[in-house]
C-alpha cells in the first residue's frame, strides 16, 4: 500500500478514536495515503462505535438490528455496525488492552515509530490512562498529538459530559435553527458539529505535519466541537457584537431570499426546496409557473414578496404539490432558480448527479458482504482509486502491526495472546 | 509573534459569497499569505449581505464579509481584460495555490484551465469549489444552503413528521463546505510541497453533505445494508430523561436515558420516590408510563432551577447535559472567555467589534489576526507595484477599469 501515489502516503497515525468525529478524522487520513492503525481493546466496548453493543441478544427489539446487513447482526457484528463501517475503509485495525501495563508498552513502541497521535475522550480518560503530550513527547519527541473533544483540553467544562445533541444547545445553534413559530426546543436529532470537528482535525492534523516537516517540531493539537462549530455561525455572533440584537430562528426562511423553503410535492412525502433571491429569478419562476397569481401586484418586487410571504408560501406549495420533485428541479433551474429535490436514501443512490460522478463507491469485507458506499469527501486529480480496503475488522491486522511494524513476533506475540491482548473477537464477558 | 504553520504559503483567490471565502479565511487566518482578488466593479457579493454594522447597508460594513476575509490582502482585477489576464498570469507565477468557486467552466472560458496554468508552475494546487462538482449532469445548476442540505445531506429526515423539513441555522452548511475545501487545499499543497507533484481538488458542494457524519453517512450505509429509509421525527423515543425541559430561566436539555439513569437520580439529589425498584427493572427504560411519571417529576425540579444551575448540577453527576443557550450567552460564557474564543478585531469602517476566533488550538503555531478584512481594492499599490508596475501604470489600469 506504500507505493501508491497519495499525498498522506508514509504518515503513520495511532488512532485512538470512538463513536463520530474521531474516526470522521482517521477516515479522511486514511482515504489521502495515511497508514492509520485504529488502537483497539478486546477487553473493552467503546459505546456506539462498533454497535451499541458488542453482541446484542436475539430478542433485541428488530428497531435496533435493522442498520446491520439484512438486519442480521451476524457473528461478528462488530464488522457488521453501519456507522463504523461507514468510516472504516482505508484503516488498519490492531489490538492491546493500554489499560494493562504490558499493553501501553506495546501503544509506547507504536508512538514510537508514529508521526500522530489522534483521540477523542473526555480529556480526562487519556489523563487517568497517563498518556499525556509530555509522555508521548518522551517516547517520540515530534509527535503530533490531536485531541478532540466537547469543550477543549482547558477550561471550567474541559471535562464535562457530552455529545453533539447537547453541545448544540450550549453554543447557541439550537437557538437559531427549529421552526419559526415554535419555542424552537424540540428540535430534529440532526447535529452537524461531529463533521465540523472530524474535518477540522484532519486539517490542523496535516498542517502540523506541514510544520514539523520544515521545522522538525511536533505539537499539541486542541479541537473541541464547540469551538469548532461556532465560527459556522458568524452571522448571529457578528449581529450580536455589531448591533446588540440576538437572533432567533428564521425556520427555513432566509433574510433575502423569499420565498425560500420546503414545499410539498406530488407523491409519498417528497418535497424541493426553492430559494428565489433576485427579481430575475422571481420572473424566472413565472415563466415556469404561469398560473394568474404570479402576476398578483401582491407579488410584483420583493418587497411585495416579502410583505405576503405567507400567503405565496401557500401558492407556491399550491403548484408544487401538482409536480414531480426533480421535474420541478429541471424546469426551474432551466430558468435561472435555485431549486432541487430533498432526496431520500433510495433516491441518494439513484441520482443522477452523484451517479455520473461516481460518487458511491463498492467496498468489499469478509463479515459485512459487498454494498456500495458514499465516497470521499471531494476529488483530487491524478490519485488511485479510492478504495484500497473495505471496512476494516478488528484486529485485522495484528500480525502485520505486531511483526512488521513493531517486531513483536514468535513467544513474545504467543504471550500478548494469552494475555488478552491479540484478538479477533471481543472477549467473552463482553456483552 | 510565533511563526504561523503556513507562513510563507501563497494562495491566490478568486472566490465569493460563503464556501470559497471560508475555505481561504481558514488558510489565511493560520498564516497563509492569500490574495484576494475581487472584481472592480462591487466586489464579493458578500459585502451586500447582512449583518450590516448599526445596519447600514454599506459594502464596508457588512459583518458576514468582514469576518469571512480576515488576514487576506484585497486586489480588484478584471479577468476578462487581456491585460487583466496578463497580470493574473504574474500572480501565478509565484503561487502556491489557487481557490476558485466560478461556476464550472468559467475558468476554461478565461484561458485559466488547471492544465493551462500548471504550465509555467507544476507544483502549482488549485481547489475548485463549486455546487455539484466541475462535471455530471448538474453541474451548471444553482445551489442554495437549503439544496445544499437537501439534496446532499439528510434534510428529509429532519424535522416533525407531519410538517416540512427543516434545516439547520442560518448557513452552517455552506461554511461547512468551505471547511471541507480547506482540507482538501491543505492535503493537495503538502502533497505539492513534499512530493512536488500539483493537484487539482475537485470539491462538490452537495458530495461534501453526502459524505457527512451528521446522520447522513450512517443512514445511506444502513438503508445499503438493511433497506431501512430514515423517517422524520424524534428519535429521542421512550427513554427518559432525554430531551429538552424548561427551567426557571429558559431551557435545559439532558441525555441520560436507559443506563445513565441513575446519574440523573444522583443530580435530583437521590429523592426517596426515586430509588423505588420499579424504575431499575430490565423493562423500566422502555416504558412509558413510567416515562410520563419520570417527566413530570423532573419538570418539578428543573422549573426550579436556572440553566446555569441545572447544567452545574448535571455535569457534577457526569450527566450528558446542557443550557440551551441564546446568542449572547454564548458569547459570555466564562468556558469560551478563559479559552479566549472570541477576539476583538479592528476594522477602520467600524472600529473594535468581537469576532469569533480560532476553530481550533495549535500549540506552536497559533491562529493570529494579523488584519481585518480588505477594503475594495485596499491592497492594489502594494501587490502590483510589487510585480513591478509604476503608480503611473496603477493609475492607467484603474482609469481603464482593469483594477
Amino acid at each position: 500500500m506504500t507505493d501508491l501515489n497519495l499525498p498522506l502516503k508514509g504518515i503513520r497515525v495511532v488512532d485512538l478514536t470512538v463513536v463520530l468525529a474521531g474516526p470522521y478524522c482517521g477516515m479522511i487520513l486514511a482515504d489521502f495515503g495515511a497508514e492509520v492503525i485504529r488502537v483497539e481493546s478486546i477487553q473493552h466496548f467503546p459505546p456506539q462505535t462498533r454497535g451499541i453493543f458488542a453482541r446484542p441478544s436475539k430478542d433485541m427489539p428488530s428497531s435496533r438490528s435493522a442498520g446491520y446487513p439484512n438486519g442480521e447482526p451476524g457473528r461478528r457484528p462488530w464488522n457488521r455496525y453501519p456507522l463504523f463501517n461507514a468510516m472504516g475503509r482505508n484503516k488498519l485495525s490492531m489490538t492491546v488492552d493500554i489499560t494493562k501495563p504490558d499493553g501501553m508498552e506495546v501503544f509506547k513502541r507504536l508512538v514510537k515509530v508514529s508521526d500522530v497521535v489522534l483521540e477523542n475522550y473526555v480529556p480526562e480518560v487519556m489523563d487517568k490512562l497517563g498518556v499525556s503530550y509530555e509522555m508521548l513527547k518522551q517516547v517520540r519527541p515530534d509527535i503530533i498529538f490531536c485531541k478532540m473533544s466537547a469543550y477543549g483540553d482547558t477550561g471550567p467544562y474541559r471535562n464535562f459530559r457530552a455529545m453533539a445533541q447537547s453541545i448544540d444547545v450550549m453554543l447557541g445553534h439550537g437557538s437559531i435553527r427549529g421552526y419559526a413559530d415554535s419555542d424552537s426546543t424540540d428540535q430534529p436529532a440532526s447535529v452537524a458539529e461531529d463533521p465540523a470537528e472530524g474535518v477540522q482535525a484532519a486539517f490542523a492534523i496535516v498542517a502540523a505535519l506541514y510544520h514539523r516537516n520544515r521545522t522538525g517540531e511536533g505539537q499539541l493539537l486542541d479541537l473541541c466541537l464547540s469551538e469548532s462549530y461556532m465560527p459556522y455561525m458568524p452571522q448571529a455572533f457578528m449581529d450580536y457584537a455589531m448591533n446588540g440584537r440576538v437572533q432567533g430562528t428564521l425556520g427555513n426562511r432566509d433574510p433575502v431570499a423569499v420565498p425560500c423553503g420546503n414545499f410539498r410535492c406530488k407523491g409519498n412525502d417528497k418535497w424541493v426546496s426553492i430559494s428565489i433571491f433576485t427579481d430575475e429569478e422571481w420572473d424566472g419562476f413565472c415563466r415556469v409557473v404561469n398560473e394568474e397569481w404570479v402576476h398578483d401586484d401582491r407579488f410584483k418586487d420583493s418587497v411585495s414578496r416579502r410583505r405576503n410571504e405567507d400567503e405565496l408560501e401557500r401558492l407556491v406549495g399550491s403548484w408544487t404539490q401538482k409536480h414531480d420533485s426533480y421535474e420541478v428541479m429541471h424546469l426551474l433551474q432551466k430558468e435561472g432558480v435555485a431549486v432541487g429535490p430533498l432526496l431520500d436514501e433510495v433516491e441518494a443512490y439513484q441520482d443522477p448527479q452523484l451517479k455520473a460522478r461516481g460518487f458511491f463507491v463498492e467496498e468489499s469485507q469478509e463479515d459485512a458482504g459487498t454494498h456500495m458506499y458514499p465516497g470521499s469527501l471531494f476529488k483530487m486529480s491524478g490519485t488511485p482509486p479510492l478504495v484500497r480496503r473495505g471496512p476494516v475488522r478488528l484486529g485485522e491486522d495484528n500480525e502485520y502491526v505486531y511483526n512488521e511494524v513493531l517486531g513483536i513476533g514468535g513467544a513474545e506475540y504467543e504471550k500478548l495472546v494469552e494475555t488478552g491482548h491479540i484478538g479477533t473477537e471481543y472477549a467473552p464477558h463482553i456483552k | 509573534m510565533a511563526q504561523q504553520v503556513l507562513s510563507g504559503m501563497k494562495v491566490i483567490d478568486l472566490t465569493n459569497y460563503i464556501a470559497g471565502p471560508a475555505c481561504t479565511k481558514l488558510l489565511a487566518d493560520y498564516g497563509a499569505d492569500v490574495i484576494k482578488i475581487e472584481r472592480p466593479t462591487g466586489g464579493d457579493g458578500a459585502r451586500n449581505i447582512g449583518p450590516f454594522y448599526h445596519d447600514e447597508v454599506h459594502p464596508e460594513k457588512s459583518g458576514l464579509f468582514m469576518y469571512l476575509n480576515t488576514n487576506k490582502k484585497g486586489i480588484t482585477l478584471n479577468l476578462k481584460s487581456k491585460l487583466g489576464k496578463e497580470i493574473f498570469n504574474e500572480l501565478l507565477k509565484t503561487a502556491d495555490v489557487v481557490v476558485e468557486s466560478f461556476k464550472p467552466g468559467v475558468m476554461d472560458r478565461l484561458g485559466l484551465a488547471y492544465e493551462d496554468i500548471t504550465k509555467a508552475n507544476p507544483k502549482l494546487v488549485m481547489t475548485s469549489i463549486s455546487n455539484f462538482g466541475q462535471d455530471g449532469p448538474y453541474k451548471d445548476y444553482k445551489l442554495t444552503e437549503l439544496m445544499a442540505l437537501g439534496m446532499g445531506g439528510r434534510m428529509h429526515a429532519m424535522g416533525d413528521a407531519e410538517r416540512e423539513p427543516l434545516k439547520y441555522g442560518l448557513t452552517v452548511t455552506l461554511y461547512h463546505s468551505g471547511m471541507v475545501a480547506a482540507t482538501a487545499t491543505m492535503i493537495g499543497f503538502y502533497g505539492s510541497s513534499f512530493q512536488g507533484i500539483g493537484r487539482h481538488l475537485d470539491v462538490s458542494i452537495m458530495e461534501t453533505q453526502a459524505a457527512s457524519v451528521d446522520g447522513r453517512l450512517n443512514s445511506l450505509v444502513t438503508y445499503q445494508y438493511s433497506g431501512r429509509v430514515t423517517a422524520r421525527g424524534s428519535i429521542m423515543g421512550a427513554q427518559y430523561p432525554a430531551g429538552t425541559f424548561p427551567c426557571a430561566d429558559g431551557y435545559f436539555r439532558i441525555a441520560s436515558g436507559g443506563p445513565r439513569f441513575s446519574r440523573a437520580v444522583v443530580m435530583m439529589g437521590n429523592p426517596p420516590e426515586l430509588l423505588d425498584p420499579k424504575w431499575y427493572t430490565p423493562e423500566a427504560p422502555g416504558d412509558p408510563a413510567l416515562k410520563e411519571e419520570f417527566d413530570a417529576y423532573f419538570m418539578e425540579f428543573t422549573l426550579k432551577h436556572t440553566k446555569r444551575e441545572l447544567f452545574m448540577m448535571g455535569q457534577e453527576a457526569d450527566n450528558i447535559c446542557a443550557p440551551f443557550y441564546a446568542i449572547d450567552e454564548v458569547a459570555q460564557d466564562p468556558h469560551f472567555k478563559e479559552r479566549g474564543f472570541f477576539v476583538e478585531v479592528d476594522h477602520p469602517m467600524t472600529g473594535k467589534v468581537t469576532y469569533p476566533g480560532r476553530p481550533f488550538l495549535m500549540e506552536k503555531t497559533p491562529w493570529q489576526l494579523r488584519r481585518p478584512a480588505p477594503l475594495l481594492g485596499q491592497h492594489n499599490n502594494e501587490v502590483y507595484s510589487e510585480l513591478g508596475y509604476t503608480n503611473e501604470d496603477i493609475a492607467r489600469m484603474r482609469g481603464s477599469g482593469i483594477i
